[in-house]
């Protein structure tokens, strides 16, 4: 087939189509987005992929996952698409579902974000894949993202297990070349024959889990013999051992040359890791003489951690643990190249013929006239106006994930508290309890469908003297205005049908010229003893301007 | 031949288009490229960065290293400062000239542009002025790959055949705009 140039997500996508995939579920969230967006974008079938499947966000991460197993269970191959936060609200499907008779090939496909460009921590999915005991396939560039997806779904498929596909922001988000194969045919609908290996009652269960182990040694054999677990022993210098695995590997590389010199000519051993369960005989050959050991991995020490149970102490291992490679933040070739011990490469500020004035950071920011940022100048003019005798103390405002998390900083900084998708209903409701007279939960459209409005169920249920603030505006934006789930229209006998008082759901319109209007509406509501919702409601620019193109 | 290249700018400037053009002019003319871009609406009026990399070889990474960048391409002044540390020796620096404010401590431009001019290889281009010249006020975009054009390794022509592809289902003028701004730059930069 044809060559393309494809961001390492495309190239994942694609790789699952040309494995007969038969349908991919997923939520948005960077640097994951771009896999589900071209699978959408192809789920009809065109020119290039013949036949059609089905593709879809779904309302959060578990829910993706769900109905990613219910394909499978019917015999056909399935993708689910996160980032890797995403995995911790899928984590319970995704934990039972290793003990599951997978039956067509289920590959969740997770994004990690090292470096946090756009996300609350710098989570390792090789973890998540090795705490539920599955194989996982990191691919180091755009190529190994489409084949390894293509093996992902043979493999799930052979040994019976979802199977985890490790994509990290520089790969998701990179682009190149790529060379394709022939497309597979999907499989045919085949239900799962045996109902007890799908039924998780603890009889079953216990059987399943020791299944699991069982497949333990069976999978260590495949990642020892696997091409991309290559371990380079001869003609090197077996005193200096180099494990890489990922990225890690491509910035090795980036410095191979001068790190060869500065060792005058040897060549390390090196054994780079590509898929997982850890590949330990080839770990122990790899140090057998060694004296020293440099591991160079994206992401959190995962295999560092590991190896204290596989090698002998007399080792010195450098790696995050002891600062060698920095322990947070994204690799790259300049980090790897100080763990090396490199000195810094000539550069043109280097001459010293310039000396650079201090140069201002440039955040990101709202978008101008973005409705949340009425949204925050209501909110802010209305708590300033609240009793001023309760004060500051006395309030909480608990915001969320989304565009609006930009509200944070100057020149609204109106949120207190920004933890996870839907946290901020719940801490409102928690700061309520704690004796906080005004607690307040800010929460956008996709969020509160994410996983605010369970929450909101708990806070109806007792009552909760708190205000939550949904600022609608009709999209998922920050991923780039993917469609939300329930439109706006909807919100409002949606939350009725929860059981909240109608007087005290409130729809104000997310305009500069009604400040004054909504914010003493939005302050009577925080007043008020009990639960009341105010939406804020205008459409996203962004979404606007999008929608008024495809009206065109 | 390689070529490692940094691209500059501030979110909605249209920095990864710019990466685009240059990436499929690339492969057009049979080099390898690698393209890492910054996503997500959280960039909006941020500073966003793109590497790109253009070899006739395997390339392993998909980031320039610091001191590597034979090119650092900018939309504007502050942002191709932001990234000097990535600079060869005798890389070449070209900014627009125009300062994009988004900030309140945006720094004085005469002082940003005299540190730039320091720049062994350096070119400072009057890109607004040079699209409304082209016709086409929205085309700084075009005038800026037009002034990268003298410091890669790909055909005037070539290039130019990627612009006419990539408007060829658009009005004529547009196609003729965009490519009078690619000279225009072009010639700035030469
Ligand atoms: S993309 Fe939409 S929601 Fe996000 S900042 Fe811009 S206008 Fe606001």
């Amino acid at each position: 087939m044809e060559e393309q140039a494809l961001l390492g997500d495309e190239a994942a996508a694609l790789g699952a189509i040309h494995a007969g995939l038969s349908a991919a579920y997923g939520y948005p969230g960077t640097p994951s987005t771009e896999i589900m967006e071209y699978l959408i974008e192809n789920a009809k079938g065109n020119a290039h992929i013949p036949d059609t499947f089905h593709a879809s966000w779904c309302v959060n991460e578990k829910t993706a996952l769900e109905a990613a197993l219910g394909v499978s269970f019917a015999g056909r191959r399935a993708m689910v698409t996160m980032k890797h936060v995403g995995l911790n609200v899928a984590s319970d499907p995704f934990m039972n579902g290793a003990l599951l008779g997978i039956k067509g090939g289920l590959v969740i496909a997770v994004a990690d974000d090292p470096g946090m460009h756009s996300s609350q921590n710098e989570q390792d999915s090789r973890f998540y894949a090795a705490f539920a005991m599955i194989p996982c396939l990191e691919p180091r560039n755009q190529q190994e993202a489409y084949t390894m997806t293509r093996e992902a779904f043979d493999l799930s498929e052979k040994f019976q297990v979802p199977v985890l596909l490790r994509m990290t922001t520089r790969l998701s988000h990179a682009r190149a070349q790529i060379k394709t194969g022939p497309k597979r045919a999907q499989n045919p609908l085949s239900k799962a024959g045996d109902k007890t290996q799908w039924m998780l009652l603890p009889a079953y269960a216990r059987r399943n889990y020791v299944s699991l182990i069982e497949k333990q040694p069976e999978l260590l054999a495949w990642s020892a013999a696997h091409p991309s677990n290559k371990l380079d022993l001869d003609g090197r210098d077996t005193g200096l051992a180099v494990i890489t695995s990922g990225l890690g590997g491509n910035y090795y590389e980036e410095n191979l040359e001068d790190f060869i010199k500065s060792r005058s000519g040897t060549i390390p051993a090196r054994l780079h890791i590509g898929v997982y369960p850890l590949p330990e005989e080839s770990i122990r050959r790899l140090c057998e003489k060694a004296e020293r050991l440099i591991v160079i991995e994206e992401g959190q020490p995962v295999i560092e951690e590991r190896l204290r149970g596989i090698l002998p102490h007399r080792i010195t291992i450098n790696g995050k643990l002891d600062g060698t490679i920095s322990r947070t933040g994204e690799l790259d070739p300049d980090v790897v190249r100080r763990g090396l011990s490199l000195p810094p490469r000539p550069g043109a500020l280097n001459s010293g013929a310039v000396i650079l004035p201090k140069l201002p950071g440039r955040p990101p920011q709202l978008c101008t006239g973005c409705p949340h940022g009425d949204s925050y100048e209501t909110i802010k003019k209305a708590v300033q106006e609240l009793d001023p005798a309760e004060g500051h103390p006395n309030t909480a405002i608990n915001a969320d994930i989304g565009c609006y998390a930009l509200g944070a900083t100057p020149p609204y900084s109106v949120p207190e508290s920004i933890v996870c998708m839907g946290a901020s209903v719940g801490m409102a409701r928690g700061a309520a309890e704690a004796g906080i007279k005004y607690a307040i939960g800010v929460i956008g459209d996709s969020t509160f469908l994410h996983s605010g409005i369970s929450s909101l169920i708990d806070a109806i249920a007792a009552d909760t003297p708190m205000t939550l603030i949904i600022l609608d505006n009709s999209i998922v934006a920050m991923t780039g205005c993917q469609q939300t789930m329930v439109r706006s229209d909807k919100f409002r006998p949606l939350i009725l049908g929860l059981g909240l008082k109608g007087e005290h759901l409130i729809e104000l319109e997310a305009k500069k010229q009604f400040l004054e209007e909504n914010a003493a509406k939005l302050k009577k509501e925080i007043e008020y003893r009990g639960l009341s919702v105010v939406i804020f409601q205008r459409e996203c620019l962004e979404a606007f301007r999008k929608r008024k193109k495809n009206e065109k | 031949m390689k070529k490692d290249i940094i691209l500059a700018g501030v979110g909605g400037q249209g920095v990864l288009s710019i990466a685009a053009i240059i990436a499929q002019a690339a492969v057009s003319a049979g080099f390898s490229v690698r393209q890492s871009e910054v996503h997500g609406m959280a960039q909006r009026g941020g500073a966003v960065l793109a590497h790109l990399r253009i070899s006739d070889t395997n390339i392993a990474s998909d980031l320039v290293p610091q001191g590597g960048a034979d090119l650092v391409l900018s939309m504007e002044p502050v942002e191709s400062l932001r990234y000097a540390a990535w600079l060869a020796p005798d890389g070449a620096l070209v900014s627009a000239a125009e300062p994009f404010v988004n900030i309140p401590d945006y720094p004085d431009i005469a002082v940003i542009l005299r540190t730039i001019a320091l720049f062994p290889v350096n070119r400072i281009v009057e890109a607004a002025e040079l699209a409304k010249e082209a016709g086409l006020s929205r085309a700084v975009n075009m005038v800026m790959v037009g002034a990268a054009s003298p410091f890669l390794p790909l055909k005037p022509e070539t290039m130019e055949a990627t612009i006419s592809a990539m408007f060829a289902n658009k009005d004529p003028s547009v196609a003729e705009a965009n490519k009078k701004a690619f000279n225009l730059g072009r010639a700035a930069a030469e």
